[in-house]
């Protein structure tokens, strides 16, 4: 098991060095001087001298990726090319607004997702199973942006029932919360209908292992069954997916965070690409890319944990 | 086998040559999937005899209206025809989901392939590439190239094949990797076969139902993430229709009037609602271990 765990944190450190290795050198395809390109309009002298050294542009390829490694490990992401700010001051502002979304929106997936696909998998080929399989297919496909724009449309616009615009006042819980219901919702609404699936399959398929067989003709009860044996076993498959999931989350954030204006990953690196301030861009991409090896790296290790027989199948 | 098929009608032939699209529509979700699928495709087909006006006239003094006579679904803030700007959209959906899908369909066989069949320090190699690009949250690989790049319909298409490669070269890789072991292809490679005709002649033609489902529920996941990518204005450029710019133009007016909003969003969910029916059920047909799960 720890040759296991310790090779999978081996393979991980790989594929953070060739992470930053990529986003050293993204900018050069651009075709032409990235740091006018990129710039446009608004390229004075001054200025793409200031890119240009902020991104190492004039050293060698290796140096940069030497150089962009280095400040990264020691947690040094450059300063914005406008301000002078240091980008992790303006990273650290805005991340915690990210992360409580992409929580809650979780959060809600597992809350309705689970229990959907629980009563799905006790009544297989029931109407009632059918009509979940609609529902959950039917939320499949709402994408966040989509979800978020109608809700915006109904209960902001129309209804005025709920704000539309910023995340409010962190000081005040009820305010705050106010403003995360309609782009968490948004964003979980399609990760509920792949939850209540992906439970619903799981089920189904310990429902026919040997031991679930042995419960029943031993006479034990249903419920017993369900809630005591298969689910535990069911869930498990779901723990995995829930840690690409937080991931995905505070990547797909990006759509409700500029639909409801809301200060955080998405906008900070979709603003950023507005404002032609790539090296703002590249850090926000980073620290994005690092929670989610982080949150893979971690599900890995716990799944294996709980299901041993993991690490075998994957030799 | 061969002149078994060969003594039937023609008819007869082409039927059992695609059983599987019998089977999909023997189920009433797939058959509802298929027939969305089927009419998105003749839309998109179409497209110019259908839409009942041009996609990029301008009607300024009836901008942003709702359903009327001439104008069946409203009109956008530029007083453009909604309907037919989702019309000729459609074209844009499954023009560039479908490239995109492409493009990371032949990169994935080859990665997969030579990392599959290799082994060892290539395997090894192809597996950290693979990583690394699926170390990023889709959107904001995308994000950070096409800000990079500039949005283009080119690159928007270059990009999510790129993003979508690594799943498709797993699955071959996988794939490759069970195949290998089968004693035809050691006989193969004891008669003296080369690489190259192991991999095209015996290997291939095993491993393509698995990537045949892959392309099928990917298509409205794509769909979707080119539509995400122009709402952000990452996308296809306007003026060209697409439903993304669609959507982000109503966002845009959306004090003004709900309707671009809103049938743009049910065009959209619409679509993937059929591709994504028609791809779950082609998987059960085509994959017997999922059979039972979904049969709905």
């Amino acid at each position: 098991m720890r040759i296991y765990f310790l090779k999978h944190i081996f393979m991980t450190v790989m594929v953070l060095l060739v992470v930053i290795i990529i986003l050293a050198l993204l900018v050069h395809i651009v075709p032409g001087d990235p740091a006018r390109v990129f710039l446009g309009q608004r390229a004075t002298p001054e200025l793409i001298a200031r890119f240009r050294s902020s991104m190492d542009l004039d050293q060698p390829a290796h140096i940069q990726i030497a150089r962009f490694l280095w400040r990264t490990l020691h947690g040094d992401l450059g300063v914005d090319l406008w301000t002078g700010r240091p980008l992790t001051d303006t990273i650290g502002d805005v991340l915690p607004h990210t992360i409580i979304l992409a929580f809650t929106s979780l959060f809600l997936a597992v809350l309705v997702g689970i229990p959907l696909g629980v009563f799905s998998a006790s009544h297989p080929d029931s109407w009632a199973d059918r009509l979940t399989a609609i529902i959950s297919i039917s939320f499949i496909t709402i994408p966040s942006y989509v979800g978020g724009l109608i809700m915006l449309l109904v209960f902001a616009v129309q209804l005025n029932m709920l704000p539309a615009m910023g995340v409010g006042e962190i000081s005040n819980p009820i305010d705050y919360a106010r403003h995360l219901v309609m782009p968490s919702v948004a964003l979980a609404i399609p990760w509920m209908g792949y939850l209540a699936r992906l439970v619903r399959t799981s089920l189904l398929e310990v429902f026919n292992a040997d031991y679930i067989r042995a419960a029943r003709a031993a006479g034990l009860q249903e419920h017993l069954i369900l809630y005591k044996y298969a689910l535990k076993n069911a869930l498990i498959p779901t723990m995995a997916v829930l840690g690409v999931g937080i991931g995905n989350l505070m990547g797909g954030a990006v759509f409700v965070e500029v639909i409801f204006n809301r200060p955080g990953m998405g906008t900070l690196i979709f603003n950023a690409i507005q404002l032609r301030n790539y090296p703002l861009v590249r850090a926000g991409v980073l620290i994005i890319a690092l929670l989610f090896i982080l949150a893979n790296l971690l599900t890995d290790l716990i799944y294996t944990y709980l299901d041993p027989r993991i690490q075998i199948e994957r030799k | 086998m061969e002149t078994h098929f060969t003594r039937r009608s023609r008819v007869h032939n082409i039927l059992n040559r695609i059983p599987v699209l019998g089977d999909v529509l023997k189920r009433p979700l797939g058959a509802l999937g298929f027939a969305i699928v089927l009419g998105f495709g003749l839309i998109v087909v179409f497209a110019p005899s259908i839409a009942p006006h041009d996609s990029e006239t301008l009607d300024i003094p009836h901008m942003l209206e709702g359903p009327s006579s001439t104008y069946i679904l409203g009109t956008d803030h530029l007083g453009r025809d909604i309907l037919s700007r989702l019309i000729y959209g459609s074209r844009i959906a499954l023009g560039t989901s479908l490239s995109a899908v492409s493009i990371a369909l032949s990169l994935g066989l080859i990665l997969g392939l030579i990392s599959g069949y290799l082994g060892g320090n290539a395997d090894n190699i192809i597996l950290v590439i693979l990583d690394s690009i699926q170390a990023f949250p889709a959107v904001i690989l995308a994000l950070a190239v096409l800000a990079l790049l500039g949005p283009s319909l080119l690159n928007v298409i270059l990009v999510i094949g790129l993003t979508w490669t690594p799943g498709y070269a797993r699955v071959t890789r996988a794939q490759v990797l069970s195949v290998k072991e089968n004693v035809y292809i050691e006989a193969e490679r004891s008669l003296g076969a080369s690489r190259k005709r192991i991999l095209l002649i015996h290997i291939l033609p095993n491993i393509l139902a698995p990537l045949v489902i892959l392309l099928a529920m990917d298509l409205p996941v794509v769909i979707t993430f080119e539509a995400g990518l122009s709402f952000l204005g990452l996308g296809v450029p306007p003026p060209t229709p697409s439903w993304g710019s669609i959507l982000s133009e109503g966002f845009r007016f959306i004090r003004n009037s709900p309707w671009p909003i809103t049938w743009a969003g049910l065009t959209l969910m619409l679509t993937t609602l059929g591709f994504t029916l028609f791809g779950e059920t082609l998987r059960d047909v085509l994959d017997p271990r999922f059979s039972g799960l979904w049969r709905a």
